[in-house]
């Protein structure tokens, strides 16, 4: 039977357990980090040397470590592509801009243990020899600022940040930027440019990729808050321990934001891949199931930007046979093992972890209606299909809502999403917001249709008649 | 602030290494590194690569002299690379050549490099269909205002739209509508609702000008150009926005309204407001000027220049321009006149005749004068006019042609130390004849001895001793300009010359750099431009015949002239030559 596996949040909900420094440390804070700085130069088989520093590196590599931001990218192989012969510094940025609609599993962290954050930065920073860190966090998270500000003055005063960390020569400096509203701020390249002191237009990449040209143009490291707090479970267990946890190329453990119809909504640390999504969904430790009387109907897998998964939907999911031959499995939605790669078989995601549950009682129409307001608002606007796609498809279905719909419309809807996503945009919101309005329109076409055929039908019947048997919807004046 | 690549004079650059790539199939050889925007030499794009390949690949952000930053999405092009095996080697097909992998994202052809066997395909359906989205993109929220938007005829959303785009509209919902006819600054106009958002007028203006002057406001679909509250947009480079903007959301104050673009003669010409020299092109109709626009010489201007320069025009059309040759108060002609001053200047005593040329005067110009002040032994010289430079283009040296009169013996590297001289020649009576062109030197004349005191304090020298009073001296005042003027009302003779833009010539430029120019509109009146008449003259005085047309004096100038030895009229191109200087 599935569990909770807590590691990140194992002390977080302890009764009396708080932010500050002493309480960390009674918890065996820092102990990760001075593992970390004492680690002596291992000399190979092959007579190479590693630092210790390039040890950490390595076990984040066995560590399997997967980013915990959205796109699941393997923690190892992005901090290997940092430009280290530039000559220029290397920065690394925390990224808690926790946006993603759905998801508030950073914010336990940042509210309840700031310090395993700040531990986990500081040991990637020695890692990859970063002397300066940011901390980039949501404007609207306020209170979180406020403790990590508390947290790194608590750090500073124990000399785990600043000059000459615990007498051995390493330098750093950390400091908390906060947002000023926008979910693009989240997506890496924004956050640099909102960073520097601009507007947060997600950058072009090639040339821009972070790892060489970041922040002010340096190398640059961008890792979620979860990713980071992880490193220094990598470092207390080794990465070969932690790759235990989990399921293989899914390892560790991440924290699943749940909400929407279900009894028990809230966050639940497991192993990757150790709960199926009907396990969190109605296992009474997690979600516990439907109100009473409900049906499912649909589940958004991984934060509001993945492809909807439908009650009752089969998916052929490659498992291993007895003699280990790769055989394909049909899979029903619920039994789907919530790791990255299983949804990502599903054809969708398990991205920032946020699982929203639909049922029965849910408008699909007024709910994509609902999101796709979110994306409108949100595009920067820097690129073309972005912004005026996210804008056209949030009209659309306004209308649709508003009982102005028509029977075309569910199609018309359909093109105007195929226009945005698979690399015409400058950066992955473009898929976000399409994804889940092609998604959608897969999966719960008839919906859109239905309604706008109702549209349709109620305008015949109205008197005045102007659109009767027409199926062009009133339209504003331009 | 960086001027974009503006000389020739550089060393050599070192061979760059080739790479073969396909475009739709034809295989081509592109340098590996190509000059970008600020002239660092960085890898050759896609988009490079089909320009050199004569491929068109639509665009609306990327400009050849600005930051890219792939924004338009206009440029999607699908591409492939050669396959590599498990072992990095490259995986052949039966027939040997190599296998290539199509990349299942397309690309920013703009931003892309290219690399070794790389295959870009612009015509899939796949980049047709793109293009028709981001067309359809653009157009849903766009007003649609052709009939009354200045761009129209020039307009790269009205272009693409008929290669690329589609002919229906799907889109049934409510505009987007943003402010119209914002005043953004002293010159400039904006039509937000125009604006594709390709944010080449804020790469301009804060990477090319130096101003960081413009913004985007607001999110999404309702994104705005804007300045900063209360701070009007206003250096003297805010109409090449006009030029960069792809669409008619920035249009000209002086311009829009005035013409539609289709109707204009466009001729190439120089601007003629400072040494710098700015290629230019006239937009005119019907003996009417109607704009100047920058014209691309990478030389000299880039894509650029500055606004006082561009509306440097209005005073050709002027009522009050000079039209008729006068003599002594009189109307009179062209070959009585000429007739008239070749018998005068013939029988002048050597020394008695002086000569204030214009460093706005042609080169054939100047150096036909420069054939009487031979003949003649006259002191010769021009005026200065100086003011301040700036970092891009503008030269603190506002005659165009100043290196002109210096090759041409006009007047000393040190322009205007021989007017203290002809001054006193006229007040001792030895100067008896003075020669004017092109200037009005009452103007800044000042009494000999209020002069004479500045210059023992140092002050400014560009004043001069040749007041109306000195003028009164002489038996022969021979003036040619353009407009009336103190010094034209006084002359004996007077010879209506004409704009630049009413004649063809050549000037030679701060640094350097011959470049002709053309004529665009007629010269009002009688009025003629003066190389013609001049060479008449000289042909009178002196006897040579140095030919008919602007080709063969300049030519047989070419010969004459060190500096401009082995040029020709044919070989300055549009772009103009360097010469030593
Ligand atoms: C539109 C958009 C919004 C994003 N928002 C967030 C966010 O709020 N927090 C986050 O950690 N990553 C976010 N990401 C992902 C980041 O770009 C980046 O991949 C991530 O921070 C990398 O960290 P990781 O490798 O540790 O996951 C977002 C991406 C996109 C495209
Ligand atoms: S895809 Fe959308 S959010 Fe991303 S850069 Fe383009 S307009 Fe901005
Ligand atoms: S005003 Fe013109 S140049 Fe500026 S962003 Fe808009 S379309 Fe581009
Ligand atoms: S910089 Fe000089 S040459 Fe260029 S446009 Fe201005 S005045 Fe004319
Ligand atoms: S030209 Fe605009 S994205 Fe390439």
């Amino acid at each position: 039977m599935a569990q909770e596996y807590k590691l990140i949040l194992k002390h977080a909900d302890e009764p009396g357990y708080t932010p500050d420094m002493e309480c960390y440390l009674r918890h065996g804070g820092y102990q990760a980090l001075k593992k970390a700085l004492a680690l002596p130069v291992k000399d190979l088989p092959d007579g190479k040397k590693l630092s210790g520093p390039e040890q950490i590196r390595e076990d984040v590599k066995v560590s399997g470590l997967r980013g915990r931001g959205g796109a699941g990218f393997s923690c190892g192989l992005k901090w290997s592509f940092v430009d280290r012969k530039s000559g220029k510094p290397i920065y690394l940025i925390c990224n808690a801009d926790e946006s993603e609609p759905g998801t508030f599993k950073d914010r336990q962290i940042i509210h309840k243990d700031p310090h395993q954050l700040i531990e986990g930065m500081i040991i990637s920073c020695f890692a990859n020899d970063v002397k300066l860190a940011y901390i980039y966090i949501r404007g609207e998270m306020p209170e979180g600022a406020r403790i990590l500000n508390q947290a790194l003055k608590e750090a500073r005063a124990k000399n785990f940040l600043g000059k000459n960390i615990l007498g051995t020569g390493y330098d750093l400096e950390m400091h908390v930027h906060r947002g000023a509203g926008a979910y693009i701020c989240g997506e890496e390249t924004g956050l640099i440019e909102s960073l520097e002191g601009k507007r947060p237009y997600p950058r072009i990449k090639p040339p821009y990729f972070p790892a060489i040209l970041g922040l002010w143009m340096c190398p640059t490291i961008v890792n979620n808050v979860e990713t980071l707090c992880n490193v220094k479970h990598i470092v207390t267990l080794s990465g070969a321990e932690f790759a235990k946890l989990g399921t293989p190329n899914n390892t560790g453990t991440r924290i699943v934001s749940l909400s929407g119809q279900v009894k028990r909504p809230g966050y639940y640390e497991i192993e990757v891949g150790k709960a199926t999504l009907g396990e969190l969904i109605n296992d009474p430790k997690f979600g516990g199931g439907l109100r009473e009387g409900r049906r499912l109907k649909a589940i958004i897998p991984g934060g509001s930007s993945s492809k909807v998964l439908k009650a009752g939907e089969k998916f052929k999911l490659k498992k291993k046979d007895a003699e280990g031959k790769e055989i394909l499995v049909e899979t029903d939605v619920l039994d789907l093992p919530y790791d990255f790669d299983s949804l990502a078989q599903a054809g969708t995601m398990s991205g920032s972890s946020a699982i929203i549950v639909m049922d029965d009682s849910v408008d699909i129409v007024g709910a994509l209606a609902n999101l796709s307001e979110f994306y409108a608002h949100e595009s920067c606007g820097q690129c073309t299909p972005c912004r005026e796609g996210s804008l056209w498809m949030n009209r659309t279905l306004q209308r649709l809502t508003h009982g102005e719909g028509r029977r075309q419309d569910a199609d018309y809807l359909g093109k105007i999403a195929d226009n945005i996503p698979g690399g015409r945009t400058i950066c992955a919101f473009g898929e976000a917001c399409s994804w889940p309005v092609q998604s959608f329109l897969a999966k719960f076409k008839d919906e859109f249709v239905a309604k706008g055929a109702a549209d349709e039908a109620r305008r015949a019947q109205s008197i005045s008649g102007a659109a009767a048997g027409t199926s062009v919807a009133p339209v504003a004046p331009h | 602030m960086s001027a974009a690549a503006t000389t020739e004079n550089k060393p050599a650059a070192p061979a760059i290494e080739k790479i073969k790539v396909k475009v739709d199939g034809r295989e081509i050889e592109v340098p590996r590194l190509i000059a970008d925007w600020s002239g660092k030499l960085t890898p050759t794009t896609m988009i490079q690569a089909c320009e050199l390949a004569k491929t068109e690949v639509p665009h609306y952000c990327w400009h050849p002299k600005l930051p890219v930053v792939g924004n338009c999405r206009m440029c999607l092009v699908e591409f492939g690379t050669p396959a590599l095996g498990p072992d990095r080697k490259p995986v052949l097909n039966p027939d040997g050549t190599p296998k290539i992998a199509k990349s299942p994202r397309p690309a920013i052809s703009c931003a892309t490099p290219v690399s070794p066997g790389m295959e870009i395909y612009t015509k899939t359906p796949a980049v047709k269909q793109m293009r028709e989205g981001v067309l359809e993109s653009l157009l849903i929220n766009h007003p649609l205002d052709c009939p009354i938007c200045d761009q129209a005829g020039e307009c790269k959303l009205q272009e693409y739209s008929v290669d690329y785009g589609q002919s229906a509209s799907r889109f049934v919902e409510a505009k987007v509508h943003k402010p119209k006819a914002v005043d953004l600054g002293p010159r400039i106009m904006l039509d937000a609702e125009r604006c594709i958002l390709c944010t080449r007028c804020i790469r301009f203006t804060r990477d090319i000008a130096g101003d960081d002057a413009l913004g985007i406001i607001n999110r999404g679909s309702y994104n705005t150009i804007a300045t900063f509250p209360g701070a009007p947009f206003d250096n003297n480079y805010t109409l090449n926005t006009v030029d960069v903007c792809p669409v008619g959301a920035l249009t000209s104050k002086d311009f829009r309204f005035q013409m539609r673009a289709w109707f204009l003669k466009e001729t190439k010409s120089v601007c003629t407001s400072c040494a710098t020299g700015c290629n230019i092109l006239i937009g005119s109709r019907e003996e009417k000027i109607y704009r100047y626009t920058p014209r691309d010489n990478d030389a000299v201007n880039a894509s650029w220049m500055c606004d006082a320069g561009r509306l440097n025009y209005k005073w050709i059309g002027r009522a009050d321009r000079l039209q008729d040759v006068w003599v002594r108060g009189q109307k009179s002609s062209w070959p009585a006149a000429i007739r008239e001053l070749a018998d005068k200047l013939k029988q002048a005593p050597a020394g008695s005749v002086a000569i204030i040329a214009s460093a706005r005067q042609t080169n054939e110009e100047l150096w036909l004068l420069a054939k009487l002040k031979a003949r003649l032994g006259a002191l010769s010289d021009a005026i200065p006019r100086e003011g301040e430079s700036d970092k891009l283009l503008v030269s603190a040296d506002r005659n165009p042609n100043t290196n002109g009169a210096r090759l041409t013996g006009i007047c000393f590297t040190e322009m205007g130390i021989n007017l203290v001289k002809i001054a006193d020649g006229i007040a001792s009576g030895k100067i008896k004849t003075l020669i004017v062109f092109g200037e009005n030197i009452v103007k800044r004349a000042v009494a000999h001895d209020k002069l004479r005191e500045r210059e023992t304090i140092s002050e400014v020298v560009d004043e001069h001793g040749i007041t109306a009073e000195l003028l009164g001296k002489l038996d022969a005042l021979i003036v040619s300009d353009i407009l009336p003027n103190e010094t034209t009302r006084l002359a004996h003779f007077v010879l209506p010359g004409a704009a630049p833009a009413e004649k063809r010539g050549t000037f030679t430029s701060g640094k350097g750099r011959v470049q002709k120019f053309m004529k665009a509109v007629e010269a009002p009146g009688v009025a003629r431009a003066e190389w013609e008449f001049l060479q008449e003259l000289v042909h009178h005085v002196t006897g040579q015949n140095n030919g008919l047309t602007v080709e063969s004096l300049f030519n047989q100038m070419a010969r004459e002239v060190a500096a401009f030895n082995g040029l020709t009229w044919q070989a300055l191109g549009d772009t103009g030559v360097t010469v030593q200087i």
